[in-house]
């Protein structure tokens, strides 16, 4: 195997020169992993962790995995990422938007460590970046809510009100639209990722309001937990695909699958062929994975949001095609058009026909 | 069998022996706790305990260890006045954000002049300005219509979390952030960073003030006649009113004090180690520093070693997560643990067990 490259080089040496610290050599690769959440959290840092046990299970011996959960975004996330280093990573993935600073600012300290942070938009010679294209996976979801609800009303709970979630709000939005020009959005911001208690509030408020569909950018189990105990509501899986919750409440699911990246990325460390690299996957690469349809969705319906799945997995349609709107009625864009990624990576407004505000 | 019975004076020597006997029992708890996870127990609470300030990556740890302890000294500092004299501020949390958010307003405000002789003073002023009038309305509630100031202060922290995510998506928001939540970086604005005043010691103002507080509390407790109507409010609410004690006052100057540190600790953090104002910038600091306040035994010495020791096991914490692959769970469980055993051991301060019949 490789050995440790990290004091080979002389910035590296300096670095360990400056804190004090002792040479040190191993044989095998080391990768580390930042989480925001609980390995138990059933979503965002459960599949995380799922892709960290990918890599034990591919590389066997030849690799060793270190991870640290509930890291808090700011200083403590950086003295994490630091000990990681100083106990001899090769590459460290920090999974979660919050952490951007704190690995540039880490990485710079070890420039042969190389680092992988998910969903920012900051990189360097050691630094990639990598995300997933959920939106895709939410147009999915859209169709299907926008076919299944009853009362007209699609209930969201969104995390923070950053580009990924408001992308997926939009694109939920025009596909439940697409097939039930009535349907509504109602929002709640529950300004967490993971905090299985505001979820359930967030859902049973929701639900009260009269919304029959409740889809969640937040990782917890609990919306399907209240819209189980309220009976005739659906849910999707969020992250991760919450199978237990089939069929009925949660009729389908997106799923954020890393393990093959997190695979391809360590086999490049051990090979020596990293480099960096901004990465953004959706349904057609297999990062996206949307969960079975269940028996609770009428036949018809789930048979056309697998074509819809499959038209977007096969790049023949792209979920943000015009003619579509602002929010405020400008035009955004024109028939046909496709929003490019520069657009989408930044996206802040919503689409014509959304009530409400995103919060500032 | 088993009795307990009241001293006529708290023990001296269980006050000293409570919290080192608390730590005791937590480490062998906490180590069974971990070898029925599979963990190694001695390995982990030494690397908990030991490895960051002697272990193989120390140089780096131990500065590590005075930026999260300085925070949580300085907060607790402020609160233990108020919980000698029976006020209890429970809502340092909120009193740090408001702190922290006034201290970054006041120096985006200027952004990018460079004047950091006039911004970074004025920035501490605000921090202080900010935590004081966030702990002022419990103090005028409580004083003007007896609310409990437990909850009220409570409650404040969440309005303040409100409005620490407005702040960080609204007004204080990076014009040239790509669209996405938080402020300007402070730390890298030269006018208002708060950083390492000797590379690589950890020590930044935020450390200073807290042992400035240190030290100033003591002189105050043990010399002034202000720390005396304190510890006389708490030992005794009557005796301290025929001698002449304001009550309101006292609840007034208590409050001030913890929430002007509290403020003041947001402000350090802000333009140091955290450095923006983000939607969730604070990560408990407020709540973690009224039990080190307790197992400081509300003394600033002993706050001064209970703020180490909770940073101690906080970074020691994190160690056994990355090398022996402990629960972060567990490592909280572990935390927990250590107030609870002190809160059961300080039974012995004031009673002391009987063995035998009552007479």
């Amino acid at each position: 195997m490789k050995r440790r490259t990290l004091l080979a080089s002389g910035a590296g040496a300096a670095t360990m020169a400056m804190l004090g610290l002792p040479a040190r050599a191993q044989e095998k690769t080391k990768v580390g992993f930042v989480f925001v959440g609980p390995i138990g959290d059933g979503g965002w840092t459960f599949e995380h962790n799922n892709g960290r046990l990918a890599v034990e299970a591919a590389f066997g011996d030849a690799v060793e995995t270190v991870y640290a959960e509930n890291v808090p975004e700011g200083p403590d996330a950086e003295r994490v990422m630091t000990q990681m280093a100083l106990g001899g990573a090769d590459l460290i993935f920090t999974t979660s938007f919050g952490y951007m600073e704190p690995t540039l600012n880490v990485a710079a300290k070890f420039p042969n460590v190389k680092f992988e942070h998910a969903t920012g938009y900051m990189r360097a010679d050691n630094v990639s970046t990598y995300s997933a294209r959920f939106y895709e996976g939410r147009a999915v979801q859209g169709h299907i809510a926008g076919n299944l609800t009853k009362s007209n009303k699609i209930g969201y709970i969104g995390s923070f009100p950053i580009p990924e979630v408001i992308r997926g709000i939009n694109s939920a939005f025009i596909h439940a639209r697409k097939v039930n020009p009535d349907v509504e959005f109602k929002i709640v911001w529950a300004f967490t990722w993971f905090d299985p208690a505001k979820e359930a509030d967030a859902a049973k408020v929701l639900i009260e309001q009269g919304c029959d569909v409740v889809l969640q950018h937040t990782d917890s189990t609990a919306p399907q937990a209240a819209a189980q105990a309220a009976g005739n509501v659906y849910t999707f899986g969020q992250a991760s695909d919450m199978g237990e919750y089939a069929p009925m409440p949660r009729v389908s699911s997106i799923i954020d699958n890393w393990a093959p990246y997190y695979v391809e990325r360590t086999k490049a460390v051990m090979d020596g062929t990293w480099t960096s690299v901004d990465t953004w996957d959706g349904i057609g690469r297999g990062m996206v994975g949307i969960g079975e349809i269940s028996d609770a969705v009428p036949a018809d319906v789930k048979a056309s949001a697998e074509a819809l799945r499959d038209s977007i997995a096969s790049g023949a349609y792209h979920p943000f095609t015009g003619p579509l709107n602002k929010q405020d009625g400008s035009a955004w864009l024109a028939d046909g058009e496709v929003a490019d990624d520069g657009t989408l990576a930044g996206l802040g407004f919503y689409v014509e026909g959304i009530e409400g505000d995103i919060p500032s | 069998m088993l009795t307990l019975e009241k001293r006529p004076q708290p023990s001296k020597a269980w006050v000293y022996a409570a919290p080192i006997l608390a730590v005791v029992i937590t480490m062998i708890v906490g180590g069974a706790v971990f070898a029925l996870l599979g963990k190694p127990p001695l390995e982990a609470i030494r690397t908990i305990f030991y490895d960051p300030i002697f272990g193989e990556f120390a140089s780096y740890s131990r500065p590590q260890l005075l930026i999260k302890a300085g925070p949580l000294i300085l907060i607790a500092i402020g609160l233990s006045f108020g919980f000698r004299a029976g006020i209890w501020n429970i809502g340092a949390e909120g009193q740090y954000i408001i702190g922290a958010l006034a201290a970054a307003g006041t120096g985006l405000a200027f952004y990018p002049m460079e004047a950091r002789w006039l911004i970074f003073p004025l920035m501490i002023i605000a921090g202080l300005a900010g935590g004081m009038l966030w702990a002022a309305i419990p103090a005028f509630l409580r004083i003007r219509f007896k609310t409990n100031e437990i909850l009220v202060s409570l409650m404040l922290v969440y309005v303040a979390e409100a409005i620490q995510a407005s702040m960080a998506l609204n007004l204080l928001r990076n014009p040239d952030g790509h669209g996405f939540p938080g402020s300007r970086n402070l730390s890298q604005y030269s006018s208002s960073a708060n950083l390492e005043l000797i590379s690589n010691s950890g020590i930044h103002w935020g450390v200073l003030a807290a042992v400035t507080a240190v030290v100033f509390a003591y002189f105050i407790l043990a010399r002034h006649r202000f720390g005396f109507d304190v510890r006389l409010a708490g030992q005794s609410p009557r005796a301290a009113g025929f001698a002449g004690v304001d009550a309101g006052r006292l609840i007034f100057i208590c409050m001030l004090i913890s929430g002007g540190l509290a403020g003041a600790a947001g402000m350090f953090e802000i333009a140091g180690p955290a450095g923006r104002v983000s939607i969730d910038f604070n990560v408990g600091y407020g709540f973690t520093a009224i039990i080190v306040a307790f197992l400081g035994r509300l003394h600033p010495v002993g706050i001064l070693i209970a703020g180490l020791l909770m940073a101690l096991t906080y970074i020691g914490g994190e160690l056994a997560q990355l090398s022996l692959g402990l629960p972060g769970a567990a490592i909280q469980l572990f935390q927990g643990m250590l107030l609870f055993f002190l809160l059961a051991v300080d039974v012995m301060t004031s009673y002391r067990i009987r063995f035998g019949k009552t007479e």
